[in-house]
């Protein structure tokens, strides 16, 4: 706009620097309090430095089975995960053309993001209390609950994940040239080639990132998975219940961990992402590399 | 087996590789409107088990009646009128539906009107002020990052500096600003809208960034040529162009705070009534038909507000 920095641009600067400072500074607080020593307290200042808190998280022996938590909850992400990238390709796919029921698919995503979470999860629940009733009645007396991690619980996780999925999808698409997909037509590739040779290639950093967005959705999901998951918790279920009686560290290298796994799955993410779009930029065309 | 696969062959030729010479033979091609409905379908099918009939279950549900151990699915209002107990003996005096609404509705302004101030802000800075992509990128991925971290574990974050004990409060007591730790800090309504901001100021920054780097920067310059000073360009020219991202914005914003529980709970010290709150309430009380007939008042007046703001823009055009 005009030469040199305005001054607003310093103003906003610092602005913008105490807003990140407001994000993380809580988050480095607890990660710093977690490592607290056998002693240590909820409060600074540090008492003693170890890892005390965090082994006792990983032997068992602390208030929450973790070990099965945190399996239950990494099952639960890699499964929203995958189903996630499946269908939101696929769905993505279809948007590219005019089909009956588009806007009816496009408006359930929408709403599925915005009711609240609460609305959704006790849907779920009402659901499938009224399927097993009728299990109950119809077949068999003894049955217990239909609702669980990979029934309700997916379910409820996935209301949430897809719509990014789809949101994601659009994004790619809208910048995503047809022109290349006709040339791979003009030299006789099959549909499905044209999609596995062509298409997804292209796409492929940003499938990563619906896949990442995914997993880290589901991992600390915990308002759908409030009402809907049935008997069993997952971490945050556990971190949550935690919150009102805890007087250990526990809670704090419990939110280290499962911020350590977030941290872990979105670095690798970004990483593969970055590989694949140099590997794009390095490999994807041969124009101006001579003729052969 | 062969039957089977010949049987997907002609269904499909051209969806399985190396199905050229079949395709040659046959040039029966799926009908593109197929196609579409397999791939969207699985979705299609998602929403409608999870999300839409659960929605219908609800509504069908709060008129159920209802006894301490199990839902009768006969039709009564109980639901409602066990929710909206005593209000019309109570007036002009509001009862505790009354007032949990106005106190929800109340954390809803104030915590949409601070992320609306720092989401726009943030996102102006980042369109406007950082030139280079690469640290366009980088900053936005910088606001991103927490997003992507347990909620719980960014509420109870503030538990140590906000404490009786916490960071502040001694800070405070040590320069000898205050003689008394201040106990308004945490578990109270300071502590609830200070967290929700904390948490959700993201989904304000996303949404007008996108709208802004969308402007056209010739736009901004004509207005400087044409004698705007800074101020009538970002009221004239900026907030009417970033409008679809404020507004997309602050549904988000709104719906989240309006069926909020969680953090309306753990920051409350589960002192502070909402709108959630009484949802899962009854839930755990098991009165199944009084809980839905809350979630069904409260998707009502969500529904208002969104219809409401999306009056001042289509969103479907924006996405």
């Amino acid at each position: 706009m005009t030469e040199g920095r305005p001054r607003s641009f310093y103003v906003l600067a610092i602005f913008f620097a105490a807003y990140v400072l407001f994000l993380y500074g809580p988050m480095i607080a607890i990660y710093v309090l977690s490592f607290q020593g056998p002693q240590g307290g909820l409060t600074f200042p540090m008492n003693g430095v170890s890892t005390f808190w965090i082994a006792k998280l990983f032997q068992g022996t602390g208030i929450v089975d973790l070990g099965a938590a945190f399996r239950r909850s990494l099952l639960l992400g890699v499964i929203v995960m995958i189903v996630t990238v499946v269908l939101s390709v696929a769905a993505g796919m279809a948007f590219r053309r005019k089909f009956k029921a588009q806007s009816i698919l496009f408006y359930s995503a929408i709403a599925s993001l915005i009711v609240p979470s609460i609305i959704t999860s006790l849907g779920i629940s009402l659901e499938f209390r009224i399927i097993d009733d009728l299990i109950k009645a119809h077949w068999n007396e003894n049955f217990e609950t239909s609702m669980g991690l990979l029934t309700s619980g997916l379910g409820a996780h996935l209301t949430w994940t897809l719509p990014f999925g789809l949101l994601i999808m659009f994004a790619i698409f809208n910048r995503f040239d047809p022109r290349l997909e006709e040339a791979a037509r003009d030299l006789g590739a099959t549909p499905w080639q044209t999609f596995y040779h062509v298409v997804l290639p292209i796409i492929l950093p940003s499938v990563i990132g619906i896949g990442l967005f995914g997993f880290t959705l589901s991992w600390d999901e915990l308002a759908r998975s409030s009402q809907a998951i049935g008997a069993v918790n997952t971490l945050p279920l556990d971190l949550q219940g935690l919150t009102t009686t805890v007087t250990n560290p526990d809670i704090y290298a419990l939110g280290t961990v499962i911020s350590a796994v977030s941290f872990t799955v979105i670095t690798l993410a970004l990483g593969t992402i970055h590989v694949l779009n140099k590997r794009q930029a390095a490999k994807g065309s041969d124009a101006g590399q001579g003729l052969v | 087996m062969d039957t089977s696969e010949d049987i997907l062959q002609q269904a499909s030729p051209g969806l399985i590789p190396g199905s050229g010479t079949a395709r040659a033979a046959k040039p029966t091609r799926l009908s593109p409107s197929f196609i579409s409905w397999l791939q969207a379908g699985p979705m299609m099918l998602v929403f409608l088990a999870f999300f839409l009939i659960p929605l219908v279950f609800v509504v069908i549900v709060s008129f159920w009646d209802y006894n301490e151990y199990q839902l009768l699915p006969a039709f009564s209002g109980r639901g409602y009128t066990d929710t909206f107990e005593g209000c019309i003996a109570q007036l002009p005096d509001l009862c505790t539906i009354g007032r949990t609404y106005v106190m929800t509705l109340k954390l809803c302004f104030m915590v949409w009107a601070i992320t609306l101030f720092i989401g726009f802000w943030v996102a102006y800075f980042l369109a406007f002020h950082v030139k280079s992509k690469t640290w366009q990128m980088g900053l936005s991925l910088l606001c991103t990052i927490p997003f992507w971290t347990s909620n719980v574990i960014r509420m109870i974050a503030w538990i140590p500096l906000l404490g009786r004990n916490g960071l502040v409060n001694s800070g405070l007591v040590k320069t000898g600003l205050i003689n008394h730790p201040l106990e308004w800090l945490l578990f109270s309504e300071f502590s609830v809208v200070l967290a929700l901001v904390h948490l959700f100021t993201f989904f304000m920054v996303v949404p007008i960034f996108n709208s802004m780097v969308r402007i056209d920067k010739s736009l901004i310059e004509a207005a400087y040529d044409a004698g705007a000073t800074g101020f009538q360009t970002l009221v004239n020219v900026i907030i009417p162009l970033a409008k679809p991202g404020i507004v997309i914005g602050s549904i988000f914003v709104i719906t989240i705070v309006m069926g909020d529980f969680i953090t309306i709970g753990v920051m409350g010290g589960q002192q502070i009534a909402a709108a959630g709150k009484i949802i899962e309430t009854r839930v755990n009380a098991l009165q199944f038909p009084a809980a839905a007939a809350n979630a069904v008042i409260l998707l009502a007046i969500t529904f208002l507000i969104i219809t409401m703001m999306s009056r001042i823009v289509d969103i479907k055009k924006e996405l």
